[in-house]
């Protein structure tokens, strides 16, 4: 299925959840967050929730700023 | 003498808060937090890189038991990309404390006021530590404090221009009227005027580039950190009133005949 990760299109496995995907992505390990169209996912529900295609998924850190 | 500063329940030794954007590596960030003593860092929410992750991560670098994260929302246009910034950061799980910022103009980075007003609202209701970033706007900052937020952090120049502390008296009047903390964030370039702000009162001082654009951004660090203090100091030990004419210092009694 194709979903729409960071802004780009993405093929990634059918029915994954976001803790799979992140694992996946080697961000298992990370402090990050997750948004699913428009909506924070809690970090708890990182296991349970899958992915549908067509989600609009957001995967974000900390970085230096002002 | 112990002169703490409290920040939403919280007492820092440090009046200095610091970025961590703009500096050459994390090993270089991490030196300059500790020659500059800060206690606060401010973060930006960006991305991940997908398809090249790598191996290192600015909050490795940082102590975070020395260390509280201030998470900003830089970059942000609108309230509602603001809010959702401020969110994820929340999520990332480093605490409520937010450092809301919505521009209104790429060339100035002026704060757009009323979609900051509007942010703050929505993120005070939920839970947030909100701190603001505004224009040395007297009446934004009133607003902002009736609100909610638990300080008030005016420009005193353009975010990084270094054009240093341009209208002390706004400055002057937010300090006299509000009742949380006022942090002077932006437009610092050099240690005076960081000594400069907390002369005339300010609670801290928030800056960025004026350390990691520095030839020696450790140096400046250190500098900073020197400059804060002894203008704390100085506002403590409350200043001379300035005059026209000369008083001398020595006695005109008993001078040779």
């Amino acid at each position: 299925m194709e979903v729409v990760l960071n802004g780009e299109r993405r093929r990634i496995r059918d029915g994954i959840s976001v803790a799979q995907l992140l694992a996946e992505l080697g961000l298992n390990q990370r402090r990050l967050a997750v948004e699913i169209n428009r909506e924070v996912l809690p970090r708890e529900a990182f296991p349970e929730r899958r992915l549908a295609p067509g989600d609009v998924v957001e995967i974000v850190h900390f970085i230096g700023g002002g | 003498m112990e002169d703490l500063f409290e920040l939403a329940g919280k007492k820092y030794r440090s009046r200095l808060i610091i970025g961590t954007g703009k500096y050459k590596d994390f090993a270089e960030t991490r030196r300059a937090i500790d020659a500059s003593g800060a206690e606060i860092v401010t973060v930006a929410v960006r991305r991940v890189n997908i398809t090249h992750p790598g191996k290192d991560n600015l909050l490795d670098y940082l102590d975070l038991n020395r260390v509280t994260i201030l998470p900003n929302t830089a970059g942000c246009h609108t309230a509602g990309e603001a809010i959702r910034t401020a969110r994820l950061a929340r999520e990332a799980g480093i605490g409520n404390l937010v450092k809301l910022e919505v521009i209104g103009d790429d060339r100035t980075l002026f704060p757009d006021v009323p979609a900051t007003l509007e942010a703050a609202s929505i993120l005070v209701k939920e839970g947030f530590t909100v701190l603001p970033y505004i224009n040395d706007d007297p009446v934004a900052a009133k607003k902002l404090e009736e609100i909610g937020c638990a300080a008030v952090m005016p420009l005193a120049a353009p975010i990084g221009s270094g054009l240093g502390i341009r209208n002390p008296y706004n400055l002057r009047i937010i300090l006299e009227q509000a009742k949380v903390p006022v942090i002077v964030d932006a437009g610092v370039g050099t240690a005076s005027d960081a000594a400069i702000a907390m002369e005339l009162g300010c609670d801290a001082v928030l800056m960025n580039t004026a350390i990691a654009g520095a030839r020696n951004p450790i140096e400046m660090a250190h500098a900073m950190r020197l400059a804060v203090e002894a203008g704390r100091r100085a506002y403590l030990a409350g200043r001379i009133p300035r005059k026209l004419y000369a008083t001398a210092s020595s006695p005109l009694e008993g001078l040779i005949g």
